[in-house]
């Protein structure tokens, strides 16, 4: 009942949304209907129980496809993130004004039903069926209200994800045709007896799909262009929850599906992992662009994700269940904070900013702040998350942790240049006349600030939430 | 006994009370909630310190930070004799430290001096965390806390941008060092499965010859970082950026102690890794002579001791790496009384000067600054080890342990001794000796500076003189050596392992005689040479080099960071665009292109479909000509 | 006669229509070459149709074999009325716009 109220909340106020003109109106539509997702959600993270989550009734039955959502640690985990996100972001960017207001967050409401459907889908139909809702809003979010050069990232995004969704839609059919009772039921596909050659093609099928979404070098060229041309509350969705639909893919399908193959290919995969940290790291250095640089870091952090999940150990999956919330707690907040500095000073180029501590010091505290957890330094959340999926990848294998390893030393390089750039040294004329951000994207910075240090103090909570689907995974994929 | 958690609570709330109403609270409340802060943690930890004397070590655990299956993090504090040495060290100078920096920042704006103090408790919680840490984890916690400090506060006046790269500097040669750290802990989590230090060092059998080397050098690499030993010292003295008090707390008399103390509580590991040791020994031997060298030639007070630092550093490395764990410990703690007292002493100069550092333009100021003159010749006496000032029995101890490893780098020690009693005493004479070669205006203005600032002098001077009394050795008086009694469950492990030596008794008298006697005669040389200078020749030759700092900074650049940022660019411009997206929008363009060639065919013009429908159905009848169907067909018809 | 008489009539008018159609301009002439076509199209039909009846009627005297080809001779030609009037309709309409049946002068309708 939870899941069904999840994903109808968001779909049914998204398209009420579409006939909202009014700019005030619809932003407040768009915060009352996230709140109440937000609340619900809460209440079945906390409160509900066994069947008052799931649903499972017929919708396609000729095709075998049933209309079945289940609620597990990590989808609950998941939706979490998405329900507490879209509020914060709808709070953010309150102030931000966009021609037909009411289609903007009509769609971004829609988006979120998308999501909430992939994180919950336990029958693959329904799980592409969400998938695709999820990106379709976003194509359009992105190509009318981006920037200058948004039809090209769009394009670009576009042809990426579609290649990466047909081939998953090869593999699913693929599964779909092995499976003894035609289903698409996740279960049944759990239960198929594999061969070699057969897991191997499936695993491809859906792989480069993941991969393109988390993105792991060298699908992650649309990323950047994407983050820097869509609208900032666009960025957020995409690099806060929308790349962990690429993780959550590889935890729930790839891994239990394709057990063998994944063994096989997990040194690959790692190797190309590992390049495309200290390539995006490496890149984010020489960046002049604030967005471009969370984009690339965001692409070092889906990096080490990929490759702590390809370790296969236990306490790197772990790892990637916490970071994978508390990543999308940090970016978002760094977006934010970005996206305060563009509005303040028209410019997101390093080259022309500087001093902006003295203008605005709260707001310099708070990217600090930001930026600290985004290199993770303990007692900030994304050092559990890292610690952890760097143990795994120790236990893998010491010299790869080694070599991702020295992505921490990047990432310290690059983090404080920005900050440095940003905040520090003297005023210019592009920041002198800044003043602090408006108290709305301060009031939602301080919360995810908290909430960074408390599950940097104490992140079991989050552990605990995911184990039993660590749990299960685990044995799935018999280690 | 559950006092322990108040240790670190008070600099806590001292930081968020200072960090978050720093607005609004006045000067004095700040001042006065920053060191009462420090303080009460000093208090409690006189009180823990006489708990550990009479009931012995203890931990308290008090969450799980970390709980999966059997992998267990504890949020565990360990009090022993070891951490309690070091928790009266970080509180005592870091309270005469907060003091003093009560009046010396006393400049700044509300704001600015809030932001200041928070910073200087945040930085001693992290330093508590470090030392209290039942584990390994919560030691990286506050290891990469001090280093989190360190950068804020070395870039605490944030409108310069040469600050800004100085602490950006010595953050990320911090972090090369922590990623070394966090490989260790990965490898004894993968081995052991448990960090405390109890469960470590008791099944160190499980570890093989190769583990234990492999992770004491990792360790050994995190120290190198944060304890600025070559090849990562050089954010250390460009760490000065940061106001004097805090190159006192932190960059000489706690954080860069991290380092001793990690090795020192991992002591069983580094005795059972002999290769690892002689490292240790050669490392930290290097650095002590190589950053003497560069302190003889350097002209910025600051610099000249914060080479020095790096330098005493070496000496503890020295005696880590010999096995003297005490001698190391507690050379740091005669170090923290001394080293804080020369950078206060320097901070009441610099104050005293208006801002300026540089000890070309001083000279003389003996008479203006009786107090600060008085407390800095002390702790040159000490830092030198002249007896019986406190840095003789601490430099003594480690120089002899040095011989027992290897003569030849008890030899070696003893010139970089004798290299630090030149420069320290250069130093001396410059600054407060001669004539002043200052400006008028700052000749007009010298003063002595306010009590605020001169009791920490006076405290920490006697603490310089004094200090080496708990350490009396065996020599002088039987059985008076009081902090290797005390340290002694700590060490006793490793005692168990190695095979003790002991120098005979003539040849200690000889080593220690001489060494002194040679000292003095440099004290004197120095003092002679320097307290005439009046003229400044710019330097050449080898002189021009160690005044260049052997020009390693430049060899960094050139070798380390313009590669990695050349790199950057290649990959950020030829590979990313040119490469990757450009493989990504060829497949575009091409379709894009082949497209536009195709769109040809559909011309409107209705005669060229047909034609292209009767020359496809020819082409189809050529093709289909031999098919058997077809031929048949047409047999069948013709 | 062999039906290959037929066969052969049919095929070269068929592709004289072609020819026309691909090699003149003339709207008119275009329009007879179709008609050529559908014409040869239809004289195949009528001859396989009385092949097939005769085949046939050797077995059975009642046969219909065949009957079908010829009804669709009779649809082929009532759809082909009814397109040349139509097309005539056009023509004449294009020949009062631009004075001209060259079908060239179509393309532009697009403007």
């Amino acid at each position: 009942m939870i899941a069904v109220l999840l994903i109808l909340i968001p779909l049914l106020t998204g398209l009420a949304g579409f006939a909202i003109n009014r700019e005030r109106g619809s932003r407040n539509w768009a915060v009352l209907s996230s709140v109440i997702t937000l609340a619900v959600m809460i209440y079945g993270v906390t409160m509900a129980q066994g069947k008052q989550l799931g649903v499972d009734t017929t919708w396609l039955p000729q095709l075998g496809s049933r209309f079945a959502l289940n609620l597990d640690g990590m989808s609950k985990m998941l939706c979490l993130l998405t329900a507490v996100a879209f509020p914060l972001i709808f709070i953010a960017t309150y102030k931000n004004t966009y021609t037909n207001p009411g289609k903007f967050y009509a769609l971004m409401l829609l988006s979120q039903a998308g999501l909430m459907g992939v994180f919950m889908a336990v029958d693959c139909l329904v799980f592409y069926f969400f998938w695709e809702l999820a990106l379709i809003p976003v194509y359009f979010l992105c190509s009318i209200w981006g920037g200058e050069k948004r039809i090209a990232a769009t394009f670009k995004f576009f042809i990426y994800t579609f290649a990466g969704s047909l081939l998953m839609l090869v593999g699913i059919l693929y599964l779909y045709n092995l499976t003894p009772d035609h289903s698409f039921a996740l279960s049944s596909f759990y239960k198929l007896k594999l061969s070699a050659s057969q897991q191997n093609f499936g695993f491809w099928m859906f792989f480069i799909a993941f991969a393109i979404k988390m993105p792991i070098f060298p699908f992650h060229t649309w990323q950047p262009d994407t983050y820097e041309q869509s609208p900032t509350a666009v960025t957020m969705v995409l690099s806060g929850i929308m790349v962990k639909m690429g993780v959550f893919g590889v935890l729930r399908w790839l891994l239990p599906i394709f057990p063998d193959a994944v063994s096989k290919f997990s040194n690959v995969i790692i190797i190309f992992s590992i390049i495309g940290i200290l390539y995006a790291s490496l890149i984010a250095i020489k960046q002049d662009d604030l967005k471009r640089l969370i984009a690339y870091s965001s692409i070092a952090h889906l990096g080490l994700m990929s490759a702590a999940i390809f370790s296969q150990q236990r306490i790197g999956i772990e790892g990637v269940m916490v970071q994978m919330f508390n990543h999308g707690i940090v970016v978002i907040g760094l977006w934010i904070v970005a996206d305060a500095i563009e509005r303040q000073t028209g410019t997101r180029k390093f080259s022309q900013l500087g001093g902006l501590a003295q203008k605005a010091p709260g707001l310099a505290i708070l990217l600090v702040l930001m930026a600290f957890a985004n290199i993770a330094l303990p007692l900030t959340n994304s050092f559990v998350g890292e610690f952890l999926m760097f143990n795994g990848l120790f236990r893998y294998n010491p010299w790869m942790a080694f070599t991702a390893g020295t992505s921490v030393i990047l990432a310290a390089v690059y983090t404080l240049g920005m900050i440095q750039k940003v905040f520090y040294g003297s005023v210019n004329t592009a920041t002198e006349n800044s003043i602090e951000a408006n108290s709305n994207i301060r009031w939602v910075l301080i919360i995810l600030a908290i909430g960074i240090i408390i599950l940097g103090v104490y992140p079991q909570p989050v552990i605990n939430l995911t184990k039993d689907t660590v749990d299960h995974l685990i044995t799935q994929i018999q280690l | 006994m559950n006092l322990i958690y108040l240790v670190p609570l008070f600099p806590l709330l001292g930081f968020l009370i200072n960090g978050l109403f720093r607005k609004s609270l006045s000067k004095s409340l700040i001042g006065i909630i920053g060191s009462g802060a420090i303080l009460a943690s000093f208090i409690v930890s006189i009180i823990l310190f006489n708990d550990v004397r009479t009931n012995g070590s203890m931990i308290v655990s008090y969450f799980n930070l970390l709980d999966i299956e059997a992998f267990k993090i504890p949020f565990a504090f360990q009090i022993d004799q070891l951490s309690v040495i070091f928790l009266l060290i970080i509180t005592g100078i870091g309270f005469l430290i907060h003091v003093y920096s009560t009046a010396y920042m006393n400049d700044e704006t509300n704001e600015h001096f809030g932001r200041y103090f928070s910073y200087l408790n945040l930085f001693v919680f992290s330093m508590l965390l470090l030392v209290m840490g039942a584990n390994y984890v919560i030691m990286f916690i506050g290891w990469e806390g001090v280093g989190l400090c360190s950068y804020l506060l070395i870039g605490f006046w944030f409108k310069n941008n040469t600050y800004n790269y100085a602490a950006k500097k010595a953050f990320v040669m911090n972090r090369i060092g922590d990623l070394g750290f966090l490989l260790a802990v990965f490898w004894i989590l993968a081995k052991l499965g448990t960090v405390n230090y109890g469960e470590v060092f008791a099944s160190t059998v499980k570890f093989s010859a190769s583990d234990i080397t492999g992770i004491t050098l990792l360790l050994f690499v995190g120290a190198c970082g944060k304890s600025a030993q070559i090849p990562l010292y050089t954010w250390l003295p460009d760490a000065m950026a940061g106001p004097t008090p805090v190159s006192a707390l932190i960059h000489a008399a706690t954080m860069v102690t991290a380092g001793i103390y990690m090795i020192a509580r991992s002591n069983v590991l580094y005795t059972m890794a002999p290769f690892t040791q002689t490292v240790v020994a050669i490392i930290g031997l290097a650095t002590a002579l190589f950053a003497a060298t560069i302190a003889l030639k350097q002209n910025d007070i600051k610099k000249v001791l914060a080479y020095s630092t790096v330098s005493q550093l070496g000496y503890m490395f020295l005696g880590l790496g010999a096995g003297a764990y005490t001698g190391a410990v507690f050379h740091v703690m005669t170090h923290a009384f001394f080293k804080a007292l020369l950078f206060l002493g320097a901070g009441s100069v610099i104050h005293a000067m208006h801002h300026e550092q540089d000890i070309r333009n001083m000279g003389g100021l003996k008479k203006h600054l009786p107090i600060t003159h008085i407390s800095f010749l002390l702790a040159c006496l000490a830092i030198s080890g002249v007896p019986p000032f406190s840095g003789f029995f601490s430099k003594d101890e480690i120089l002899a342990a040095a011989y027992l490893k290897n003569p030849i780098f008890y030899y070696l020690g003893a010139i970089g001794a004798l290299m630090t009693a030149f420069y320290m005493f250069r130093l001396y004479a410059l600054t407060f000796l001669g004539k002043f070669r200052g400006t008028e205006e700052q000749h007009h203005h010298l003063h002595e500076s306010p009590s605020a600032m001169t009791i920490p002098l006076i405290v920490l001077a006697i603490l310089s003189v004094v200090g080496g009394f708990i350490g009396i050795p065996e020599i002088f008086a039987p059985d008076a050596h009081m902090l290797e009694k005390f340290l002694h469950p700590i060490f006793a492990q490793s005692d168990s392992i190695k095979e003790l030596h002991h120098l005979d008794r003539s040849t200690e008298w000889m080593m220690m005689g001489g060494v002194s006697v040679l000292i003095i005669v440099v004290i004197i040389i120095a003092w002679r040479k320097y307290s005439r200078t009046e003229q400044f020749v710019a330097s050449h030759g080898i002189a021009r080099t160690l005044e260049n700092k052997w020009y390693v900074d430049e060899l960094y650049d050139n070798v380390i960071v313009r590669p990695v940022t050349g790199l950057g660019s290649v990959l950020k411009n030829v590979v990313e665009k040119a490469g990757i997206d450009g493989a990504v929008n060829g497949v575009g363009r091409f379709v894009h292109y082949s497209s536009r060639q195709l769109r040809l065919l559909q011309s409107g013009q209705v005669g060229n479909y047909i034609l292209f429908m009767v020359l496809s159905i020819v082409v189809l009848f050529l093709v289909f000509w031999n098919q058997p169907q077809i031929a048949h067909f047409l047999e069948k018809i013709f | 006669m062999p039906i290959q008489y037929y066969i052969g009539l049919a095929a070269t008018l068929f592709c004289i229509g072609i020819t026309g159609v691909l090699i003149r301009r003339n709207a008119i002439i275009i329009f007879m070459c179709i008609e050529l076509m559908l014409n040869a199209v239809n004289l195949l039909l009528v001859a396989f149709s009385k092949m097939h009846y005769a085949t046939a009627f050797i077995r059975n005297a009642n046969t219909t074999a065949g009957s079908d080809a010829q009804l669709f001779v009779f649809f082929i030609m009532v759809v082909a009325a009814a397109e040349v009037s139509v097309g005539l309709a056009i023509i004449v309409m294009m020949y009062r716009n631009t004075h001209s049946v060259d079908v060239n002068y179509l393309n532009r309708l697009k403007n």
